[in-house]
């Protein structure tokens, strides 16, 4: 899933200071599971902003609706009815793909509430971790299972690095070295041969690096 | 030592089988050559050649490229380190030509510290090659005359000596040879070690090395850093990535009633030993901000003059 | 001038809390009356949403009463409100209220002089705070409130 936490309240307050009615809106995807853009998220963050402002003295009304998912046009739609005139800004708590999605369709003034962090997954209730750099080519297959791209602070290839120390990255000891990882579980496979190969420079141009990605999948495709 | 042969003096001596001495400048903070200039001079007569540091733990320095120039004009020859964390395939590359049409023939390729290290911490990194491909990429110039993208150079490829780095301290242990090995497949012909401080373990890693044959394959540098102080020696131990620095060398100087001229001992003795040890084909000083002690070293570990 | 009289909204878990309140009845020990009594299936049922919209709705400070650590009929229902309260505390002070207006206790069912003793603890210190800041509007420094 897309993993992603809540900006700072006094970020958003900013963001939002001259709108008088807001339109708060979650997203019931990835950033649910994550506890960060839900239904629940959306009530906390819209009644801590009307309370900010009341003490402001200006006070805020804010109008709380949570999708099903921000990056589908057809869930997108249902906020249409919601949408009305005096709707100053709308406050997204999606990945930044709901942010844009919400604000290709509405013209209006729309923040993002949460800060994008990573592909990931939980390890446990409350901690994610990420797990995929979505290079676009994976090659997990000749690592073990283990990313090097998104786990190694280098992006090595052929690793692991000098700064490798007790199986911990030289970047942090809170983070286990990807290549101590690579190398213990080609161990236990019986396949610390392949990881003589060198393994050659990537192509990124299928990474972020070639452009704007899009996927087609022709039988999907009607119109 | 694989490979064709180059205009590197380096590789030279290596060739003639000559115990050979390196050191490290590290160029400044600033845009003036002159203390790069005076290090040179310095360590003229007593190296081989020195190695130019790439923005070393990711602080903004004076340009590998430009203090390699700057000892190439007063005599010395440089060992151009690069490292992949700045710059990608094509900027590589293009750093490449450029320093062989300068003059430079050796290259030391690695990955290089991670930018969190620096003073740039907010940094972007680069990454796009490693240092193994970053080797193989300066051999493919060279011996296949082809750029990494298999387009030929018509004229006037570079031809660079090759070396790489290996760190006996990192882990996992048993893996740093068989990685060694792959710098050497992709084209490594020059080793140069990380700071040797406990050499129990730099003998089971040279035993290894020995085992599959690499220090034929190519010439092993054994890196050695002179300890100013306790302190320096606490930092080396504690904050530098990928160093083991035994205790009880920390307790030494400690007890010494001058820690300066026990660090100098303590490094001579280090010498002694390494040349000893069999597949050590020269010496590597990394006297960081201390480069003025390299000639008392050497000339206390009978590592003669060069003239 | 009349005193300020604290609004208290206390979150009571029906295992300890809200029989400890039974209890202190029973037992005719005085609390204050500021305290409203929320009775709750378990202090792990305090969801934040609530809390806030108790501050939100008037209320000068909140406290959730929970079992004795280890004693959670549902395991971990009240180390969850421990630290779903200690998460509000930062959010209180992020809206710019004082985070000491909200506060996680623990007691079990047979400690209904303790119940009383939380009551007036609570009371005393939302005394000295003061009216919730966002009670300004509602009822000026140093008037009494409607009960």
């Amino acid at each position: 899933m897309i993993v992603a936490e809540g900006k700072p309240l006094e970020e958003v307050y900013a963001l939002i200071a001259e709108a008088k009615k807001v339109l708060v809106v979650g997203c019931g995807g990835c950033v649910t599971v994550c506890l960060a853009g839900g239904e629940k998220e959306v009530g906390l963050l819209a009644a801590s902003l009307r309370m900010k402002r009341k003490l402001a003295d200006r006070p805020l009304e804010t109008v709380e609706v949570t999708l099903t998912r921000q990056c589908d046009p057809e869930y997108v739609e249902q906020l249409d009815r919601y949408v009305t005139e005096e709707i100053d800004a709308i406050v997204s708590l999606a990945c930044g793909v709901g942010v844009q999605f919400l604000a290709e369709r509405y013209p209006k003034w729309v923040v993002p509430a949460l800060n994008t962090k990573f592909a990931g997954g939980t390890l446990a209730p409350g901690r994610w971790e990420e797990r995929c750099g979505l290079c676009g080519e994976c090659i997990l297959h000749r690592t073990g299972g283990i990313c090097p791209i998104i786990r190694c602070a280098k992006s090595i290839l052929n690793g692991p690095c000098g700064g490798s120390q007790n199986g911990k990255c030289e970047v942090n000891k809170e983070i286990d070295c990807a290549w101590q990882l690579i190398y213990d579980r080609m161990r236990l496979l019986g396949r610390l041969d392949d990881l003589l190969t060198i393994e050659p420079a990537k192509d990124w141009s299928k990474a972020k690096d070639g452009g704007l990605r899009k996927v087609l999948r022709e039988e999907a495709i009607l119109a | 030592m694989s490979g064709p042969t180059t205009e590197s003096k380096l590789e030279k001596l290596l060739r003639e089988g000559k115990f050979v001495v390196t050191a490290e400048i590290g160029p400044p903070k600033h845009a003036s050559a002159e203390g790069i200039r005076r290090h040179a001079a310095l360590l003229k007569d007593w190296v081989d050649a020195v190695n130019i540091t790439d923005n070393q733990t990711a602080i903004v320095r004076l340009s590998s490229l430009a203090a390699g120039v700057h000892c190439l004009q007063m005599g010395v020859e440089p060992i151009l380190q690069m490292t992949v964390r700045d710059r990608n395939r094509i900027a590589l590359q293009s750093d490449l030509l450029g320093a062989y049409s300068l003059g430079i023939r050796n290259v030391l390729c690695l990955s290089g510290d991670h930018q969190s290290f620096g003073n740039h911490p907010t940094a972007r990194n680069v990454f796009d090659i490693d240092s193994i491909q970053l080797i193989a990429m300066v051999k493919k110039m060279r011996d296949e005359k082809q750029f990494l993208c298999g387009e030929e150079i018509k004229e006037h490829e570079p031809r660079f000596f090759i070396g790489a780095v290996a760190n006996p301290f990192a882990d996992p242990f048993e893996f740093r040879v068989l990685r060694l090995e792959k710098k050497i497949n992709a084209g490594a012909q020059f080793i140069q070690t990380q700071c040797i401080f406990d050499l129990e373990r730099f003998d089971r890693w040279m035993a290894m090395v020995r085992e599959r044959g690499l220090h034929k394959r190519a010439a092993i540098l054994a890196g050695v850093t002179p300890l100013k102080s306790v302190g320096a020696a606490r930092y080396m131990q504690q904050a530098v990535s990928g160093m083991i620095v035994p205790d009880d060398l920390i307790a030494r100087l400690k007890k010494a009633a001058d820690a300066k001229a026990e660090g100098v001992e303590i490094c001579v003795e280090q010498i002694k030993y390494l040349r000893t040890v069999e597949g050590v084909a020269g010496i590597h000083i990394m006297a960081v901000m201390w480069e003025e002690i390299v000639p008392t070293i050497l000339e206390k570990a009978g590592l003669r003059s060069r003239t | 001038m009349t005193a300020f009289e604290p609004k208290i909204v206390a979150f009571c878990c029906y295992y300890c809390a809200y029989a400890a309140a039974d209890l202190a009845g029973s037992m005719r020990l005085a609390y204050p009356p500021n305290i409203r009594l929320v009775e709750m299936p378990c202090s792990g049922k305090a969801d934040a949403r609530v809390i806030l919209k108790a501050f939100e709705e008037g209320a000068d400070g909140v406290y959730v009463a929970g079992c004795l650590e280890g004693d959670c009929h549902f395991l971990k229902g009240n180390l969850r409100a421990k630290k779903r309260v200690a998460a509000l505390k930062k959010r209180l002070a992020e809206i710019g209220l004082e985070p000491e207006r909200l506060e996680m206790f623990n007691l079990s069912g047979s400690m209904g002089p303790r119940f009383a003793e939380i009551a007036r603890e609570m009371t005393e210190r939302i005394r000295a705070l003061g009216p919730s800041p966002l009670n300004r509007g509602r009822s000026p420094a140093g008037t009494a409130q409607e009960g």
